[in-house]
């Protein structure tokens, strides 16, 4: 059953992401349209859209740890896409900010972005996204050669930034934000590589037992029925 | 969400000729009133000191049944007033204020009106919405998080209620506080504020014919969304400080704590003005977006009643936005 599952999961993954990661904006459309949206639309949706993009953010930073604890490689197939569709909320999150709030009036968006910490940490993170979008294919990925890789790491700093944003945004009750600034410090420690190996060692440990396990259930069968 | 039926949203027409049954604040004569403009301190004087700012609050003020502010923007809808909240005591959801709410008990209500003052009361709600004239007023409300209304609040100015209960020379300051019922108030049992909600006003503020105490909106009694049965709108002053729910105001001779001094110090102040030019550290307070409009528009010192209230302020140093 497990197995069977696990099967399913690993050859679906690819549309099961791509459909998660939709539906809040396809929801958001709805609701935009329904005007489901309350009293304060253009807030709402500057939230929903930048609370979709921290957890697609988290999802993509997720899948490699995931594979470290669990061991399911199909997952590593769809984190460019999870980062990609957390690049398109930041897109939609900041363009909703300058034109529609601030009428892109750049005197006002400048001294929202340049003159408070709050949007300043929410813009910096946009900016350095950027260049991971457009570094995203196959074909960057093979000129950058071991670049891309340090590249790349800058996705937990785009994080981190986007969760103190978060952060900054609260009034007080600053569980939700804190919550996942920890869950992005703990997929943080899970890439050390001391971590790993030990979670590694431990898999495959747990893997040696259970194999025994069952071969020694399947020998005592086998003892049982030649009785 | 609980959505208030359509049928109970009144129209404008029915509403234009309900409001003609709110009667007008009937001061007469009151342009010439504010001659001079240097401070009083005896208490008596600052009576006559507000009987005239108040008159010149109804001279520029809207008339009742006006569908625009004296600025000429229209007033938010019912359904935005009623839908769109903040209430901690309910919930920090905006949207859920008015779903967690339904059904909490204003009557029987009581105020207890003591501390420094000759003549300390219980006031039943009932009393307070008949004992004086209910006047419409039209405010603009402007929430520290950057969002506006233009609301139509009937209630009686808070003036009025200190004459009655007479504070001694020694008041200084009035101290609000709303129900402490945690088993009605959900959010009262979260632990990152101190509950209940204080507020406070310095004597002269209150005393200020734009302070009100507000029992209704559109003319009809507030919902428990709004701060029923009974709230405190000072509309030159950020929202958080327009207390809900009011069990009791003492006139005390020391500046009380608030609900939010105490929760965020380095954010939240005592005298929390409007002012576009002092940055909350957070965000700017430059703009503000009214409900029901896309776009922002330039907030405005005092929010936009600075000739009410700026001579309160002279010589204080208010650039903190902490003040």
């Amino acid at each position: 059953m497990y197995a069977t599952m696990r099967a399913w999961l690993g050859k679906n993954i690819r549309w099961i992401a791509h459909v998660s990661a939709l539906a809040p904006l396809v929801l958001l459309g709805f609701d935009a349209l329904t005007d489901t949206l309350g009293a304060n639309p253009i807030q709402e949706i500057t939230l929903r859209t930048g609370k979709t993009a921290l957890l697609l953010l988290i999802s993509s930073l997720a899948c490699t740890p995931f594979n470290t604890v669990f061991g399911f490689p199909p997952i590593i197939k769809v984190r460019r896409e999870l980062g990609l569709y957390a690049f398109l909320y930041v897109c939609v999150h900041f363009l909703i900010f300058a034109l529609i709030d601030y009428g892109l009036d750049t005197d006002l968006v400048y001294e929202a972005i340049f003159e408070k910490p709050y949007a300043l940490v929410g813009f910096t993170a946009l900016v350095l996204l950027l260049p991971l979008a457009v570094t995203s294919t196959k074909a960057w990925q093979k000129r950058l050669r071991k670049k891309w890789k340090s590249l790349h790491k800058l996705a937990y700093v785009v994080t981190g930034l986007a969760v103190v944003h978060y952060v900054w945004l609260v009034k007080s009750d600053y569980r939700e934000p804190l919550a996942w600034g920890a869950l992005v410090v703990v997929l943080l420690i899970l890439r050390l590589s001391p971590v790993k190996r030990s979670i590694l060692m431990v898999r495959s440990r747990i893997r040696t037992r259970r194999a025994q396990t069952v071969r020694s259930s399947l020998a005592t069968s086998v003892v049982k029925s030649q009785n | 969400m609980d959505k208030v039926p359509s049928s109970e949203i009144t129209s404008k027409d029915n509403y234009l000729s309900r409001r003609k049954f709110i009667k007008r604040a009937a001061i007469i004569g009151s342009g010439a009133l504010v001659g001079g403009g240097y401070l009083y301190n005896r208490f008596q004087t600052r009576m006559v000191q507000t009987e005239a700012a108040s008159a010149l609050v109804a001279e520029a003020l809207p008339e009742a049944g006006s569908l625009v502010d004296e600025m000429g923007d229209p007033l938010n809808s019912f359904e935005d007033i009623a839908n769109f909240n903040n209430y901690y005591e309910f919930t920090t959801d905006k949207q859920g204020v008015a779903r967690l709410s339904a059904g909490f008990p204003t009557s029987p209500w009581q105020v207890e009106v003591g501390g420094l003052v000759n003549n300390p009361g219980v006031y039943d709600i009932d009393d307070l919405r008949t004992k004086w004239d209910q006047e419409e007023r039209i405010y603009r409300m402007r929430c520290v998080e950057g969002w506006s209304m233009v609301i139509p609040w009937v209630g009686f100015p808070l003036h009025k209620l200190l004459a009655e209960v007479e504070p001694t020379s020694d008041a200084t300051h009035v101290r609000f506080e709303t129900l402490h019922a945690p088993d009605l108030m959900p959010g009262q049992s979260t632990p990152w504020y101190e509950w209940p909600y204080v507020e406070g006003l310095r004597l002269d503020e209150a005393m200020n014919g734009l302070a009100i105490l507000s029992t209704g909106l559109y003319g009809e009694s507030l919902l428990p969304q709004n701060g029923a049965p009974i709230r405190l709108v000072v509309p030159w002053k950020y929202g958080f400080k327009g207390i809900k729910s009011i069990v009791k105001i003492n006139l005390v001779d020391y500046r009380p704590v608030t609900l939010w001094m105490a929760a965020a110090p380095n954010e939240y102040g005592f005298v929390s003005n409007v002012q576009p030019d002092v940055p909350h550290p957070r965000w700017s307070q430059a703009t503000e977006r009214r409900i029901g409009e896309l776009g922002r528009r330039e907030t405005l010192p005092f929010n936009g009643y600075a000739d009410q209230v700026a001579h309160l302020y002279e010589g204080m140093d208010l650039s903190q936005h902490n003040a």
